[in-house]
């Protein structure tokens, strides 16, 4: 297992690595079943949130990570911060940093930015990336990960990859983040991965890519999958011609509740939020039994607990 | 002022004495002598005819910040250039007779190179109304480039009557081919590491859809057209076809398309996003080949100043653009030369004759020839160096070089008789600026 100075991408994880994250990870689950939920390692130790671009559930999720290691926690998000006056990452990050800070966590709706800041040579605090436009989530891909493992072996999971795991992957494949970050690192755990989506959806040279790719989502769910992972669509791309409309959209690529009705009880039904009912995804499978949207998001916290502890506690 | 050039290898590979007196080369010859003349030891050198960059972005007026007409003719002096041609994307822009002659004038007075203004073509750069072109081409500044470099004359109707428009003044239109509507919020190169990175693509197609288009249209209005910067294998077939079928197209490219590909994007690192952006290895072996057999016409720099804040930062929101004059040589030499695709004569065409004549400029079509105008540079081939700020002479230093060993050293350059660059050394600008006014006025 490589040490982990900074996460930027699922992509560069070797395998050690992601299964070491996963397990401390358990480990962090276990400590948030406890009576007193608090672990004091990070004792000491601050945390920057700097979020560029709203995101509520992630900026949650961190927060709550960090607070359950005792780490101070700053949060600077871009509504009615300087970062709307025009002032730059490197200038935002250089003032966080000189208020001590040891790891920024960064979102941005820039591709690359975390890699940018982490290069940059501008601060000497370790980086986690929170997202960076449409390139990678790290952070949600593990915790996706995470979830499937927990779900196919239980407690019984340390130590476990995803070997023959079969996740598919549907919607906006082109500007989604956590389908990079998932594509990854379910390959380098072993996982096969399909990827269902409209051509209009699916990235340039992504038959490069380890993935199936698929157009039909029936014939996708005739493959008979383990997971399968509804990706957001987003109100915008509805007016830049990747598809005619909502309705289109549901009919062919949503997973409604007739193509729910063909999932085995197992299959895994799963969804990075925040989710459009009715349109990607149905209440009846947004609340089934087979849903983990849910478990995702607890185990969201665990994972960014093991990711804090295992780039800060060491050196405490 | 007299310069005695001694023993320089000429283009051709004749070994060859210059007198140059008054800014005209005098006599050409063996153990040739003159009094008091500066005498330059041009032994082992490469003599070239004064390169001439028919795709320069000067800055000024407006941008200062990141380039004046004097600190860009510095660069171009450095990197062995004698002509530059100021693309029109100033401010205010290059689309009025008054702009063009003050860019014109500033550059004659600084004299390190011969600045041409190159025309809007459109007011403002907005692509809807032709700009005053034929004020322009009529001014003392005699305008024949025409471009909105930056912006591409993506309207058909308006291409069609700028091609007729321009060539009633036997100028030409540069077209800065890139379909708008393929390119919104384009990053780099479109394929599967643009889709890997997230960062959006720029799609050959939306290069090569142009070019297509207007050199049909040129073809139907019997116009030439010249084309910046071309940068796929997809284009260079659309090239050589349209060549093939007589149309009176000429098409550049950059030295950095010839050397660097799309794989400097993965770091993210802004000193490598230039527009259009960097492509694969196959596109950059086509340019070459391309270049060399002559299907591609000329190197052009495409040198875009640009100041450190616009780099330092995420990918996205950094500016597009490379500085380009003070290295330009050095990488023609090490893609074209030192990689046996062609010779020191094909460089004096790509980056002097060929230029100068799609640009209409005077003075470039006998190199060494008794009575030709003293524009040269002398080179050392067999010098190599590490690409340095040191080696970069105008305001700006977004080199995408920096770091990487170069071949080549420009020793001397003389423009119009009188030496910018001595010994390797970029002369003082009071210097050049007297020995130009000398020279200017007899």
């Amino acid at each position: 297992m490589t040490t982990l100075r900074h996460l930027l991408s699922t992509r560069d994880l070797d395998r050690d690595t992601a299964i070491g994250i996963l397990d401390v990870a358990e480990d962090m689950a276990d400590v948030a079943r406890r009576a007193v939920p608090k672990l004091p390692v990070l004792n000491g130790r601050t945390v920057a949130n700097l979020f560029f671009e709203d995101s509520t559930r992630t900026r949650l999720s961190f927060e709550a990570a960090a607070k359950r290691l005792s780490a101070d926690v700053i949060t600077l998000s871009a509504k009615g911060s300087s970062v709307q006056k025009g002032e730059s990452l490197k200038d935002t990050a250089q003032t966080v940093a000189a208020m001590g800070v040891d790891l920024v966590v960064l979102r941005h709706p820039a591709s690359g930015a975390a890699r940018t800041l982490a290069d940059g040579g501008w601060i000497d605090a370790a980086v986690i990336n929170a997202g960076d436009g449409t390139h990678e989530h790290p952070t949600q891909g593990l915790l996706d990960a995470y979830t499937m493992r927990k779900s196919r072996h239980g407690d019984a999971s340390r130590g476990k990859d995803l070997d023959g795991l079969k996740v598919t992957i549907v919607g906006d494949i082109l500007h989604s983040r956590v389908a990079r970050s998932n594509l990854w690192l379910l390959n380098t755990l072993g996982a096969e991965v399909t990827l269902v989506a409209p051509a209009t959806l699916v990235p340039t040279g992504a038959e490069t890519w380890p993935a199936t790719i698929r157009h039909d989502l029936d014939d996708a769910l005739d493959q008979n999958p383990d997971v399968v992972k509804m990706l957001r669509i987003q109100s915008e791309r509805m007016n830049a011609a990747f598809f005619p409309n909502d309705r289109e959209y549901a009919r062919e690529w949503g997973l409604g509740d007739a193509r729910l009705a063909r999932l085995r009880p197992d299959t895994m039904v799963m969804h990075p939020g925040p989710m459009n009912r009715g349109l990607e995804i149905s209440t009846a499978a947004a609340d089934s039994d087979r849903s983990l949207v849910l478990d995702q998001v607890t185990n969201g916290v665990s994972i960014r607990m093991a990711v804090l502890y295992l780039m800060l506690g060491g050196a405490a | 002022m007299t310069l005695l050039i001694q023993g320089a290898t000429l283009p051709d590979g004749t070994r060859a004495d210059l007198i140059v007196h008054n800014g005209v080369i005098t006599e050409r010859g063996s153990g040739l002598s003159a009094q008091s003349a500066t005498v330059i030891d041009a032994d082992g050198l490469q003599a070239l005819p004064g390169l001439v960059d028919l795709h320069t972005h000067l800055r000024e007026p407006g941008f200062e910040q990141s380039e004046t007409i004097l600190t860009g003719s510095r660069a171009a002096a450095s990197g062995g250039f004698t002509a530059v041609h100021a693309m029109a994307n100033t401010s205010p822009v290059a689309d009025t007779a008054g702009v063009v002659e003050q860019v014109a004038s500033l550059g004659e007075q600084h004299g390190y190179v011969t600045v041409r203004p190159v025309g809007a073509v459109t007011m403002g750069l907005a692509g809807e109304r032709l700009s005053e072109i034929g004020a322009m081409a009529r001014s003392r500044a005699a305008v024949r480039v025409f471009s909105d470099d930056g912006k591409c004359v993506h309207d058909a109707l308006l291409m069609r009557r700028a091609l007729e428009y321009v060539s009633t003044f036997g100028g030409v239109v540069a077209q800065h081919a890139q379909e708008p509507r393929l390119t919104e919020g384009a990053q780099m190169n479109e394929g599967a590491l643009s889709s890997e990175l997230g960062l959006a693509g720029w799609p050959a197609v939306a290069e090569e859809a142009i070019i297509a288009r207007d050199v049909l249209l040129a073809e139907a209005v019997g116009a030439r057209i010249h084309i910046c910067h071309l940068s796929t294998a997809g284009s260079v077939e659309v090239i050589r076809w349209a060549k093939a079928r007589g149309i009176a197209v000429t098409a550049e490219v950059t030295p950095h398309h010839l050397l660097l590909t799309e794989a400097k994007a993965s770091t993210y690192d802004a000193r490598f996003k230039v527009n259009p952006p960097l492509r694969r290895e196959e596109d950059v072996r086509a340019l070459r080949v391309a270049l060399a057999d002559g299907t591609i016409d000329i190197v052009a720099t495409d040198h875009a100043p640009h100041p450190i804040e616009t780099k330092e930062c995420a990918w996205a929101e950094a500016s597009f653009g490379m500085v380009g004059l003070e290295s330009a040589l050095n990488i023609v030499q090490q893609t074209m030369v030192d990689a046996g695709a062609f010779g020191w004569s094909d460089v004096a065409r790509v980056l002097s004759v060929t230029p100068a004549a799609i640009g209409r400029l005077d003075g470039y079509d006998a190199p060494f020839a008794v009575g030709s105008p003293a524009h040269l540079t002398l080179v050392d081939p067999t010098a190599r160096s590490v690409f340095g700020v040191e080696h970069l002479h105008g305001q700006s230093t977004n080199s995408p070089y920096l770091g990487l060993e170069l071949p080549g050293r420009v020793v001397a350059t003389v423009h119009r008789g009188v030496p910018t660059v001595l010994d390797g050394v970029l002369r003082d600008p009071a210097e050049v600026a007297q020995g130009a006014a000398v020279v200017a006025h007899g």
